[in-house]
Order: structure tokens, then C-alpha cells, then sequence
């Protein structure tokens, strides 16, 4: 065991911590935006609207997200027309092809996790909207969407873990994230184990970050349904 | 409690009779192969490896008077999973390097050939440092290549690692990188040659620095099985003397690749 050589390359994970987490982080914030308004088209009666949004959910649920980046980066490459034509450029780029991948793969997944939750919005909620005379937007926007993504946060945690581990395939497109570095260390000094342990251990602090964030979020979503502490003084007082 | 402690003797007995066998035989060699790199060794469309690496293992196997068992491995992992024993014995086309001694056992030599850069036709118009200069190079990962590019040119150009050389073809052909450095045979029998090499050239001189390039390929041992070691190099020595060297080479090359 020598962590000497861990030291002595530190940058190189730094490199790949820094790659990870923005990879991650694009990708679930661009993903969850376009998984919102998939996920309120997705519940309506509509099979043309429905259709597509369900075979695209299907697809990138379906397959490996190690094989959706086979397909953007490696298939794509063989395209001569896509090759010569403006949107090159981007598929040229590993990293954005890899954001690709992982955009559309979060948001397949992320407009499930909110389609069931606006599904499982209470009868009663809905019904008192409409009694209030709300519009659909409006209720859609005051009601159901907020009480949704209390109900969808859990679910959208493991997600967003997911989608930390998921970031470790990018480095097979040449990609310098965590595992890539942990990968060039092992290659240059032929130590697994050192090079590896250190990648667990950057996964395992990110992954404790996330965590206390949504414990954060989590506290203050579920406001409404704390006793209310000043109700208590103000009785004792 | 009796009887446990009865049972414990018993596992224990076992597994003290079963586990130090002894000095091995080499009756039957495990051989760890890599299976990416044409055409020293690939797969074939009917899913068998092939290759001159694989006929090396074959003909060597075969003359130390054993049998032979074939591990596909992917490069990356290719020495760690020796030392877990996964196999005996390395025929991958690995350059003997100081670096990797420290690691492994080599036996001598069973081929040497040049290091070279290729890129598109017309691309460069001179080999030089500066020609180089913003290029992005692709390399495979863990090579002496990607060494000699990351200590000489580390500084100056963009370099892609790939798990396998394969995968640096198709991003060399996808116009992804600009340079490719390999092993010249692999380059030319692998990729030169072939259709989808067409538009592609050699550039700059034959490397063969020691300090970099090594020696040559060899096969790689754990450092503890200096036996086989002997072996493999006493049944390399035949293969070269009785012809059968010879006969794999020509199957694959129309010149000497095992060097001076």
C-alpha cells in the first residue's frame, strides 16, 4: 500500500472531481427541467401527447446508460452526413456527447418519478382547487406540482445518486471524471487499489453532501406538517 | 460444543490439505490475452480470438509440453489481474519496461518493432514539435505509448486514452483526434491496411527509445514463478530454432518482426 502515489497525482483527481460534479450537476438541472413539463404532459388523456412522451421514457429506461453513450458517441461518429453537418461540432466533443446521454437518461427517469407523484396527488387537494375555481395552470402550479415534488423527493434523491455512480462510465469515452482519473493512476503505477479506494472515497464524500442537502430540503418541504412550536409557547405563556 | 469444535477441526484439516499444493507442474498454463489489439489479437467474426499474440501462446504453450488455457482481459487490468492469479502467464504484445519489472517477471523477447505517430493524408505536412503543437493525440491507456506521449508531450498537445486500441480507430476515423501513436505494426496491419485506414499515413520517425520503448515484447509472469519463466523462455528459443516461429510470422507479416 503506498498512498504516496495518490498524493503525488492529486490533481489529476481534482481534474476528475471537478469533471464529475459539473457532468452531474448539468445534466440533472437540464434534465428535470425537461422532465417537468413531460411529466404534467405525460398525465394527460391525450395518446398523441402521451404516445411519444412514454416511448421516449421507455427507451432510456429500457437500455444501459453505458450503452446510450456507446450509441451518442461512438454510432453517431460513423454518420458521414451528421459528420459534415453543423451539429458535429458538439458530437465531436466527448464531454458534451456524455452531458447528452446523461441529460436525456435523468429525464427519462425523473419525468416516472414525477408522473407517479402528481398521480398519487390527494383527491381532496384537487377537488378544493376546483371548488376555489381554479384554472388548470393555476392548480397545476399552486397545487398539484408543489405537493408533488414533496411527494417525489425521496425517490428523486435515489435519482440523483444514481446518476453520481452512472457519471463513473463517462470516463469510457475518454473522459477525465473521478473513475477516469482513478483509471489513468492505476494504468501509470499498476495500484488498483490505491487508485480506486481514492475514487471511493471522492464518490462517498459527494455522496454525503447530497445527501445532507436533500435531508435539508426534505425539513423544510414537510414545514406543514411539523407542530408548530410558537402555537406552544404562546399556550405556556 | 463438542461437536463444533469437531467440525472446525474438520474444515480446518481440509483446508490446510487443500490449499498449499505444492510447486506447480505447469501441466496446463493459464494465458491472459487482450483480444483488441489487431492484428496481434482480435476476435474473430465467429467470436474466437485470433491473432499473432494467440498463435505465439499456442505454438510456446504447446512446446514447454502443456496445456493451454485462453483468459480475455480487457489492457487496463491486464497486469493486476495476473497478480491475482486469474492467470499464469501474459501474451499481449507487452513491452518489457522497467516500470512494469517492478510489477511482473519478463521472459526474453518474442518480437520488437517500432513505436510511430499517424495521422490523415496531407494533415501534417512536416513531422516536428511545433507540427504538433494543439493536436489532440489519441493513445491507448496504460501503454508504453501513452508514457512516451505523456512524458514528451504532455505539455503541448491534448491527450485522448482509450481502453483499447480499437476505440481509437473509430475516434480517429470520427475525426476526434488528429494523431495516433501505436506500435507500427499494429498500426499498419490493424488499421493502415484496411479499408477503413485508406486515407490515413504514417508520420515522423520509427521510435524506439529504450528508456520508453523498452526492449521489446515479452511475456509476463508473476515475479514468484521464476520456473515458468525458464520454461516459457527455454520453449520461446524452440519455437524460433525448429520453424515454427517462423511459420506464425509469415502467416500474419511479410517482414522479421522480432527484430535485431
Amino acid at each position: 500500500m503506498d498512498f504516496s502515489i495518490i498524493s503525488g497525482n492529486i490533481d489529476i483527481y481534482l481534474e476528475g472531481l471537478k469533471n464529475t460534479v459539473f457532468l452531474v450537476s448539468i445534466s440533472l438541472v437540464i434534465g428535470l427541467s425537461i422532465a417537468i413539463p413531460l411529466a404534467v404532459l405525460r398525465t394527460s388523456k391525450n395518446i398523441w401527447v402521451t404516445a411519444p412522451i412514454r416511448a421516449f421514457v421507455y427507451f432510456f429506461r429500457g437500455t444501459p446508460l453505458l450503452v446510450q453513450i456507446f450509441i451518442i458517441y461512438y454510432g453517431f461518429g460513423q454518420f458521414e452526413a451528421l459528420k459534415s453537418s453543423f451539429l458535429w461540432p458538439f458530437f465531436k466533443e466527448a464531454y458534451l456527447c456524455a452531458l447528452l446521454a446523461f441529460t436525456l437518461n435523468t429525464a427519462a427517469y425523473t419525468t416516472e418519478i414525477i408522473r407517479g407523484a402528481i398521480v398519487a396527488t390527494p383527491h381532496g387537494e384537487v377537488e378544493a382547487a376546483r371548488a376555489a375555481g381554479m384554472s388548470r395552470m393555476l392548480m397545476f402550479r399552486r397545487i398539484i406540482l408543489p405537493s408533488a415534488f414533496r411527494r417525489a423527493l425521496p425517490a428523486y434523491s435515489n435519482e440523483i445518486i444514481f446518476m453520481l455512480q452512472g457519471s463513473s462510465l463517462a470516463s469510457v469515452i475518454t473522459i477525465i471524471d473521478i473513475t477516469g482519473a482513478a483509471r489513468i493512476i492505476n494504468s501509470r503505477y499498476y495500484s488498483p487499489y490505491e487508485a480506486f479506494l481514492t475514487a471511493a472515497a471522492f464518490y462517498l464524500c459527494l455522496t454525503f453532501s447530497i445527501l445532507w442537502v436533500i435531508k435539508k430540503l426534505e425539513f423544510r418541504w414537510s414545514a406543514h406538517l411539523r407542530p408548530q412550536e410558537t402555537d406552544i409557547a404562546e399556550v405556556r405563556g | 460444543m463438542k461437536k463444533l469444535s469437531l467440525v472446525v477441526a474438520v474444515v480446518l484439516s481440509v483446508l490446510f490439505i487443500v490449499g498449499p499444493a505444492g510447486a506447480k507442474d505447469w501441466k496446463k498454463v493459464r494465458v491472459g490475452v487482450e483480444g483488441a489489439y489487431p492484428p496481434f489479437s482480435f476476435v474473430t467474426p465467429s467470436g474466437k480470438l485470433d491473432g499473432f499474440d494467440i498463435d505465439i501462446a499456442k505454438a510456446v504453450v504447446k512446446a514447454m509440453g502443456a496445456e493451454i488455457e485462453l483468459v480475455a482481459q480487457d489492457w487496463d487490468g491486464i497486469i493486476p489481474a495476473l497478480l491475482a492469479k486469474k492467470y499464469d502467464a501474459i501474451i499481449a504484445s507487452m513491452s518489457i519496461t522497467e516500470e512494469r519489472k517492478k510489477k511482473v517477471a519478463f521472459t526474453n523477447k518474442y518480437y520488437n518493432t517500432p513505436a510511430k505517430f499517424i495521422c490523415k493524408k496531407g494533415a501534417i505536412k512536416k513531422f516536428s514539435r511545433e507540427a504538433l503543437k494543439g493536436k489532440t493525440i489519441g493513445v491507448q491507456r496504460a501503454t508504453i505509448h501513452d508514457k512516451y506521449l505523456t512524458d514528451n508531450y504532455g505539455k503541448d498537445v491534448t491527450i485522448k486514452r482509450y481502453g483499447t486500441q480499437d476505440e481509437a480507430y473509430l475516434d480517429l476515423t470520427a475525426g476526434r483526434v488528429d494523431l495516433l501513436l501505436a506500435d507500427s505494426v499494429a498500426l499498419s496491419e490493424g488499421f493502415l491496411k484496411k479499408p477503413e485506414g485508406k486515407d490515413y499515413q504514417f508520420i515522423g520517425p520509427d521510435l524506439t527509445d529504450e528508456k520508453w520503448f523498452g526492449v521489446g515484447a515479452g511475456i509476463a509472469c508473476r515475479k514468484e514463478d521464476t520456473d515458468l519463466v525458464n520454461k516459457l523462455n527455454a520453449a520461446i528459443a524452440k519455437i524460433r530454432a525448429d520453424g515454427t516461429y517462423k511459420k506464425i510470422q509469415d502467416k500474419y507479416f511479410d517482414f522479421d518482426v522480432y527484430g535485431k
